[in-house]
């Protein structure tokens, strides 16, 4: 069965919480393990948190976008700004690497995001915005499916 | 839901029990009130149980990070306890137990810096 969802919200700090909860609770018809979910809640609060300090900059009039699709036992997320853009995304993606060292940033947002789903894809154009896109398979769902 | 915090202090050691979800929003509200702590009580050491705590990313690893930074200045130590599975995946994923010390519960935490 394919299901699709999408959401859209102010980028403030506070709608961490509502956007990894809302996709988490869309997610849950799959049956994903405990696990699953907490990856999931975790790489969309890493995608947004992201979106909300390097893309808007922590400006709240920037929105966030995000669509979940799930079909059988896939989940497919896509996390989207129309902020600043990513200059080096390579760069980006280096565990450790941050550009915002001063707001204590951790620099693993990304490496979270590629441990805890099976693909990523991340495109950006300066000025336009950030796409995030990834991809997981559910494990205990493709058991009930077969 | 949100972070709640429980701070308590012996002698020269931070004892902070977080509990609800730490995230970027929480984030900036932890690194407040610890930093305010460590200033006012002269803190050396942190003990960090995060056995209540539900939910945490990569702005997590970031504040407590900082907290390290700041009590390295004084030569001090941080300890992380009663610390979830899902949790201690990010510690390990960030390599932060190369410079923090885990312990299974509070008591060892406490034991660890001598003021059990």
């Amino acid at each position: 069965m394919k299901n699709e969802m999408q959401l859209q919200f102010t980028a403030l700090s506070q709608n961490e919480s509502f956007a990894r909860v809302t996709v988490a609770a869309f997610v849950a018809q799959l049956d994903p393990t405990m696990d699953e979910l907490t990856e999931i809640k975790t790489v969309v609060s890493e995608a947004v948190t992201n979106a909300i300090i390097h893309g808007y900059n922590n400006d709240p009039s920037g929105t966030v976008f995000i669509s979940v699709k799930i079909e059988d036992s896939f989940i497919e997320l896509e996390i989207r700004d129309e902020g600043s853009g990513i200059l080096d995304i390579e760069e980006a993606r280096q565990p450790l690497f941050t550009t915002k060292p001063e707001l204590e940033r951790s620099g693993m947002g990304f490496t979270i995001m590629e441990n805890f789903m099976d693909e990523i894809d991340v495109h950006s154009e300066l000025g336009i915005g950030t796409t995030i896109r990834l991809r997981k398979h559910l494990a205990k769902s493709e058991m009930l499916c077969n | 839901m949100s972070l709640h915090i429980d701070m308590e202090t012996k002698n020269d050691v931070l004892l902070l029990r977080l509990s609800g979800e730490l995230d970027h929003h929480s984030a900036d509200v932890l690194r407040a009130e610890a930093t305010k702590a460590i200033e006012t009580h002269d803190i050396r050491h942190i003990i960090l149980n995060l056995e209540q705590l539900d939910f945490m990313d990569s702005s997590g690893l970031g504040v407590i990070l900082g907290r390290y930074k700041q009590i390295k200045q004084q030569h001090g130590e941080m300890v992380v306890c009663a610390i979830s599975p899902p949790i201690q995946r990010l510690f390990d994923m960030s390599g932060l137990f190369k410079i923090i010390r885990l312990e299974p519960t509070e008591e060892f935490a406490l034991r660890v810096l001598g003021v059990a």
